[in-house]
């Protein structure tokens, strides 16, 4: 490994896949399709999330996968989707029309809060994996749920970090921290709740392996400006994490020899 | 005629309908969209073998921007 390599933050290795960046963006929300399209550039992201919904049948349908650029890899999820039910066929139309096993399962429990049915979910997640899904569940930050998820088969497992659209950034980064601890190999994606880079950069400094965000990058008023700065920041989280940062101590500690200096 | 539900929408069809001619009378492209019919997904290559029937329900799906 030559010097400059070294000093890069590792690539995400997820479900048998390698990704350069570990940021992964949505497609919702954006003004324009070219507004979107440079934030996707802007942000670095290889893979990026799609919703699943019913065609007009007016003939109105547009193709908005032709706004994607070719070489991400396309994330499905079962947004809008309030039982297991739902999102195990919402997944399976996603793979029947995407030809693609992967899925971002998402099941919410309450219309207000859009905070995951963590119940559900995993009753989703156990169906999906026996027929051959790569499951990404988001669900509420809990290290038994995470167990749960990742005992089903699911390869990476997806805590909010607040609800979603919220833009609160990480609300129990206690959470994040005991999941990290206890669960050391599993790979967590940060999902959900992040509202600007300081907040991307906090959670992964608390060891996520990467964050799944879209209104964070579409609100902003600069956008691709926006998607630029989280690319900045997952990398600097991603960074100081690895290197390990420094104890942190009550009182100081000179930089500057004491003894020494003139009197 | 027999009476569909579409996406929530009732439409009234002839008897002997062929899914795969529901489809281009809808406009609707060929790739990218998935049906289930009554809870099950048709695969594309079968829509010309499902003949539908009175009172069937039809979930066609695209993909829309999301996170």
């Amino acid at each position: 490994m030559s010097d400059s390599a070294r000093i890069e933050e590792s690539s995400l290795r997820l479900a048998g896949k390698e990704f350069g960046s570990r940021l992964i963006i949505g497609t919702g929300k954006y003004r324009s399709f070219s507004e979107m399209k440079e934030a996707h550039k802007a942000s670095g992201a290889e893979m990026v999330t799609v919703a699943v919904n019913r065609v007009p049948l007016d003939g109105s349908t547009e193709s908005f996968l032709d706004h994607l650029d070719p070489s991400m890899q396309i994330l499905p999820n079962t947004a809008g989707c309030f039982d297991s039910e739902h999102a195990i066929r919402t997944a399976r139309l996603a793979r029947e029309a995407l030809g693609t096993d992967w899925i971002k399962l998402e099941v919410i429990g309450d219309k207000t809060t859009l905070l995951p049915d963590n119940e559900q979910t995993l009753e989703a997640a156990k169906v999906l994996v026996a027929e051959g899904f790569i499951v990404l569940p988001y669900f509420s930050d809990d290290l038994i749920m995470a167990k749960k998820l990742l005992d089903a088969g699911c390869p990476a497992v997806m805590p909010l970090a607040a609800p979603i659209g919220s833009g609160l950034g990480v609300q129990n980064p206690a959470n994040l921290r005991i999941m990290r601890e206890q669960l050391k190999d599993a790979l967590i994606i940060v999902d959900a709740g992040v509202g600007t880079a300081s907040d991307a950069a906090i959670a992964m400094e608390l060891g996520a392996d990467a964050i799944l965000m879209n209104t964070a990058i579409a609100e902003a008023s600069d956008a691709p400006k926006m998607a630029r700065a989280m690319k900045l920041a997952v990398e600097a989280g991603r960074l100081a994490f690895e290197s390990g940062r420094m104890p942190k101590r009550l009182y100081a500690s000179a930089s500057s020899p004491i003894e020494g200096a003139i009197q | 005629m027999i009476s569909l539900t579409i996406n929530g929408e009732v439409r009234d069809v002839p008897a002997g309908k062929l899914l795969s001619d529901l489809i281009e009378e809808l406009d609707l492209p060929d790739t990218r969209i998935a049906i289930e019919v009554n809870g099950s997904v048709i695969r594309r290559n079968a829509w010309c073998d499902v003949t539908l029937s009175d009172s069937d329900v039809l979930e066609i799906i695209h993909f829309v921007g999301g996170g």
